[in-house]
Parts: structure tokens; sequence; C-alpha cells
């Protein structure tokens, strides 16, 4: 393979794996305070949608992703709801949260799918940066939202494992009645974490139809919010592992695309249709390996993961 | 520390706090569904309201469309067939905390086996007995070889099974999609030829010249079959051995296993069941109502099953209720613009049914 076309895939894997990065690092916040979310593919499509109308009608798309935000951020407050106040079951909740987020998408957003075009969000060439043999179109050349997930890797690994919060989050996921006894409001939090994943969720749906794929589709996340959900596992709920998994779906996911001038793996377009599985067998593939090492180095989920944390009753 | 200050909200001293009540009254048992879907209707209409539609017009046209007639009823009966078997699917599984995901693909597989007995592995002029009778054994394996994958990943592996059978659907999708586009397409469109008339479900207007009555009702013979397995699967819960297995397992997995109770054998079982059933929808769709494969002969059937086994709290029959109910939620919603009104009422049913049992199972107290 020539060099260009690797540069080519690297770039387009860390641009398109942006909107999964988002969602899988606000779901690693959710779970590792000890509450499953499942509904990120409907909240990726609510703020894929949001984003695109505010953008389409206001004609700013940094209003837009403040709304997509906000929206994922809503139906997010709503599982916490269900789950950490009602102690409903976390699994159902989620799977309502996106039976919802697809059908009101859907519905809000049918006028939108006339709308051919909307102000994008803008891509910068980092100076100097840019101009890098190789390194500066895989890591410089990007839209600006690709930058921002870049930046929230480092920071969300900063926060969970060097912050006294972040120790607090580990604590509520792992043991939330021993936080409990130290003062840490569990609710509180386990509502702060689950609202913020769902805005990651918001922003990552965001960035499919503001930058990435710059438009609103129906359904158009086609599952990358549960790819992102099984990457969490994958990523043994660590943000630096996430980025690595994101990024590389990113590039899977694009495969067909960039591979399809080359003609001797595509002379028959029909195999096009094996291509597009690869990203959800990979998930598969994926989550095969995390579980087997998760077993192995017993390095697993939170242990309070999708049990509901009641205060009177000691447990985990 | 600041995030401890935070913590004291202004409602800390007075909360909201959930009693479990120790024995629900009678009466609300028997309410509490009509409560439940009153409260989705409410929230329903408030959104599609907020989405710019007269809710009132809204349900009232949907409830015309869909139960108003004899052929509103055909209709729905059509919608119901597969959700019903899918529902009977998704409820085995869920019985044993498995949460299958992929009836979806399940049903997508199934079909596509019947077709490839239809079209190409049967000659045309095969009895139609014989013929039918094929498609559901093949649609029965292909739901079930399914439904399988994410069940061994699960039982050797204890690999996810909800992450694993939501991608198969995605992969059973394109799997489809292959073969309709490619090797049986008709000349390069989405779809299959039509399959020969032997492999076409019996409707009930098939018989219109013996009844009247049945003229112009396209529902077909898979609802009896939809009717017949939820009869028997009640049964075999209720009665049998393995019923009793399930249910232990599903209450107390531990407990199933310290009394003996193999578990990653009955994971195995109940997953190739539960996209078996999965596959049979599917086997019943194109046999019955499209007669050949093509794309997005599902409008998310499998999907839907999810909701309707957890409304009909997996019970088999009540599935079959369910199943008529948002049967007629599908064909009034095709009637009503914008798309999409169909789905987002099943996320709200859904939705407020999860909140709203633990509200009905608890007290609501504000204490100090």
């Amino acid at each position: 393979m020539e060099l260009a076309l690797i540069v080519n895939i690297l770039a387009a894997g860390i641009r398109s794996g942006t909107a999964i990065l988002f969602a899988t690092l606000g779901e690693i916040f959710a779970e590792r305070a000890g509450v499953l979310n499942l509904g990120v593919e409907g909240m990726m499509l609510m703020g894929a949608m949001s984003a695109f109308g505010v953008a389409a009608n206001t004609g700013n798309p940094w209003l837009g992703l403040l709304v997509a935000a906000g929206a994922g951020g809503l139906m997010a407050l709503l599982h916490a709801f269900v789950t950490v106040t009602l102690r409903a079951d976390q699994v159902v909740s989620g799977l309502a949260l996106t039976f919802l987020g697809t059908g009101l998408s859907a519905v809000l957003g049918a006028p939108l799918v006339e709308v051919k075009q909307a102000p994008r969000l803008p891509t910068w060439s980092i100076p100097g940066l840019a101009e890098l043999p190789l390194l500066g179109p895989v890591l410089f050349q990007h839209n600006v939202i690709v930058y921002v997930g870049m930046l929230l890797v480092p920071l969300a690994w900063f926060y969970i494992y060097r912050t006294r919060p972040g120790l607090e989050l580990r604590a509520i996921g792992e043991y939330p009645a021993a936080a409990d006894v130290l003062g840490v409001n569990v609710y509180a939090q386990r509502y702060a974490y689950v609202v913020l994943g769902g805005v990651l969720a918001g922003i990552g749906g965001a960035a499919l139809s503001l930058a990435i794929t710059p438009l609103w589709i129906e359904g158009m996340t086609a599952g990358q919010g549960w790819i992102a959900v099984g990457l969490v596992i994958f990523a043994g709920w660590d943000p630096v592992r996430a980025a690595l998994g994101s990024y590389l779906f990113g590039a899977i996911r694009r495969l067909p695309l960039d591979l399809q001038n080359l003609a001797f793996f595509l002379r028959n377009p029909t195999y096009g249709y094996f291509m597009n599985m690869l990203p959800y067998l990979f998930t598969i593939l994926v989550l095969v390996i995390g579980s087997r090492e998760a077993m192995r180095r017993r390095l697993g989920a939170p242990a309070a993961l999708g049990q509901p944390y009641v205060r009177e009753e000691r447990g985990v | 520390m600041t995030t401890r200050s935070a913590a004291a909200l202004p409602g800390a001293r007075r909360r909201l706090r959930l009693e479990r009540r120790l024995e629900q009254p009678r009466w609300l048992q028997f309410l509490s569904p009509v409560i439940l879907i009153a409260a989705a209707l409410l929230v329903g209409g408030l959104l599609l309201q907020i989405a710019g539609a007269n809710p009132w017009l809204v349900y009232r046209r949907m409830a015309q469309v869909a139960f108003g007639s004899a052929y509103g009823w055909s209709d729905t009966t059509v919608k119901a067939t597969p959700l019903i078997l899918a529902g009977l699917g998704v409820a085995l599984a869920f019985r044993m905390r498995l949460w299958n995901i992929g009836a979806e693909g399940q049903l997508f597989l199934g079909a596509f086996m019947a077709s490839g007995v239809a079209l190409h592995w049967l000659p045309p002029e095969t009895p139609r007995p014989l013929m039918l009778t094929a498609m559901a054994v093949a649609g029965f394996v292909g739901g079930a070889l399914w439904g399988l994958i994410p069940g061994l990943l699960k039982a050797w592996l204890n690999v996810n099974e909800i992450i694993t059978s939501l991608m198969l659907n995605y992969v059973a999708i394109y799997w489809n999609n292959y073969f309709i586009y490619g090797p049986w397409s008709q000349r390069g469109f989405g779809l299959t030829p039509t399959f020969p008339r032997s492999a076409w479900m019996p409707r009930f207007t098939d018989y219109a010249e013996t009844f009247p009555a049945l003229r112009g009702l396209t529902a077909h013979f898979g609802i009896f079959l939809g009717i017949g397995l939820a009869l028997l699967i009640w049964l075999v819960l209720r009665y049998t051995r393995w019923g009793f297995e399930i249910n232990v397992i599903g209450d107390n997995p531990r407990a199933a296993r310290y009394a003996g109770i193999h578990l990653g054998r009955n994971i195995v079982l109940a997953m190739i069941l539960s996209g078996g059933l999965a596959g049979l929808a599917g086997m019943s769709e194109v046999s019955g109502v499209v007669h050949r494969l093509q794309e997005r002969f599902s409008p998310g059937y499998g999907f839907t099953a999810i909701i309707i086994a957890w409304l009909a709290k997996l019970n088999p029959l009540a599935i079959v209720l369910v199943a008529y109910l948002f049967g007629g939620l599908l064909v009034g919603g095709d009637e009503i613009q914008p798309a999409g009104i169909a789905q987002l009422l099943q996320g709200v049913i859904l939705f407020v049914v999860v909140g709203g049992e633990v509200l009905l199972q608890y007290r609501v107290r504000w204490t100090r």
C-alpha cells in the first residue's frame, strides 16, 4: 500500500472516530459512577438532529453544538431519574431511551431531511504543525471538534485518576456505601455523571451532523452509539484506551470508502456489503478480547455497575 | 472540597423517599396497565404537540385505521404476527435475564434462510405443505444460528450479549443486502424474484369463495403459528421442569447453580430458541406478506418485540394482546405524518411503563 493511502486512512480514522470517542468517554463517566446507560445511540441521534436543525435555522453551528449537548444531557437526566431515583432496571431504561431518541429524532427531524446543508463547524489547520510530513495531515488538519475530542482524552484521564473528585467518582462506582459514609453524595454525583455522559453523547452526535457527515439522515448514527457502549468494555473504562479504540473504529468504518479505488479488492461492488459488516464484527471481536482480559486480570467493570444505590440498605 | 459542599442541594433536607409497598392493592394490579398506557399516551401527546401535530386527531385517526373495520383488524393482524413470534423469542431470553437485543437480525436471517428454500434450495413445484414446513424449519434455523453466536460467547467467555446480539443485527442486514443486490437479485434491484406460489403462506382472502366475509383480508396463517406457539410456550413455562429452571435462573443465577442447574447449557438453549422464534417471524413475514426477500421488509419488528415482551411482563399470552396493540400502532402510524410517530410512542410507552411501574410498587413520601 502506498504511504499516501495509509496517511489518508489514519486521518480519516481520527476524523470519523471522533463521534464515537465523545460517546465512549461520556459512557465511561456514567459507568464509572455505577450507572449503565444503553441510551447512547438515542442520545447521539437527538444530538445530531438538534445540532443540525439549530445550525440550519440560526446559521450558527456553535449554537447547534450547545443545543445538542443540552439535548443529550436532558435525555440522560431522564435516565438518571428513572434509574437513580426510581431505581428501575438500568438495562430496560437505557433501551427505552434509545427507542425514544430514535423515534423523537425521526419525528422532529423529518422537516430537516430536505435541508441539504447547514453551516458546519470550522476546520483549522494548526499553523506550523499542519505542514509536518505525515504527522501534519494525520493529526493537525482537522475540524475543530476533532481537536476538542483529542484534548478531552488526557483531561478525562487526569480527572479520573489524579484528582480528588475522580477518586470519589471511582468510589461511587466501586463501593457507594463506603463513599456515602465518607460524606460523598452518591445520588447527586450519579446524577451529575449520567448527565455529563449524555452531554458528551449529544456532542458526539453533533460532531457527526456538523462536521463528519454534515447532514441529517434518519438513524444516521448507524449503531455508533452501541459501538461506543461496547468500546467502554474493551477500553476497561480507561479514556486513553477508549481513544485508541475509537480511532481504530473510525478507520474501519472508513475502509469501504478508502479502499474503493483499489481495483483488486472491490471489483465486484456488492462485496462492499461485507466491508460494511466489518465495524460490527470488529466490535464483537474486540468485546471478546476485552471480556477475556477482564476475566484474566480482574480489571473489570466498576463493582457497583448496574446496581441502584439505596442508602438504608447496606451492600456494595 | 467543592464537590462535597455542592452535594448539599437545596432539597436535601426534605427529601423524596420511596418506600416499597409490602403488598400491592388488588385494584392497583388490575388498573396499573391502564394507568400506565394512559400516562404514556398523555406524554406522547405532549411530544406530538411540541412536534407540531394535533395529538387528539393523531390518536383518533390511528385508532380508526387500526381497529375501525375488518380490514383494519386484518392489517393489524398482519403486523401483530411477526411481533408475537419475535416477542415470544425475546421474552424467553429475558426470562433468564439474557438481554437478547438481536431479534431484528435473527428475523432477517430467518427470512434469508426461508427465502433460500423458496427460491433456490427446493424446486418450485414442491407441494405447499412440504415447502412451507421446510421454510419454517430453515427460518427457525437461521434465527437460531444468529442467536447461538451471542449465546455461546456469553456462556463460554461471559461476553456481554447485549452488544454482540445488537451488532449482529447490522451484520444480518448487510448479509441480506449482499444477496438481494448480488446473487439472488432480480436485475440488480434490492429484491429477489417473487416466490413460487407453493411458498406463499395461505391468506384469509384465499378462502373468500367459501367464506365471503374473508374477501380482501390479507392476514395470513402465520397468526395461528404465533398464537399456537404462545399457548405452547405458556404451558411449557408453567408446567415443565425446564420452565421452572428458566424462572429460577432468571430470579437468582447463583441459587440456580447451587441447585444443580447447568447455567451455560441453558443460556445457549434459550438463545437458540429465542433466535429461532424471531427467525420464524422473518419466515412468516416473507412467506405471508412480501412473498420475496427485499430491503427493509421489517419496520423494526425485532426492536418493537423487545418493548412488547417487557410490557407483557414476559407472559406469552399477554404478548399476544400487547402485540395487537402495537400492531395497531404500526398500522395507524403508517397513515400519519410525520413518519416515526409510531416509534416515538413506543419509546414513550416503554419509558413510562418502566418508570411508572416502580412508582406503583412504591409509596412516595416526603420525609425529613
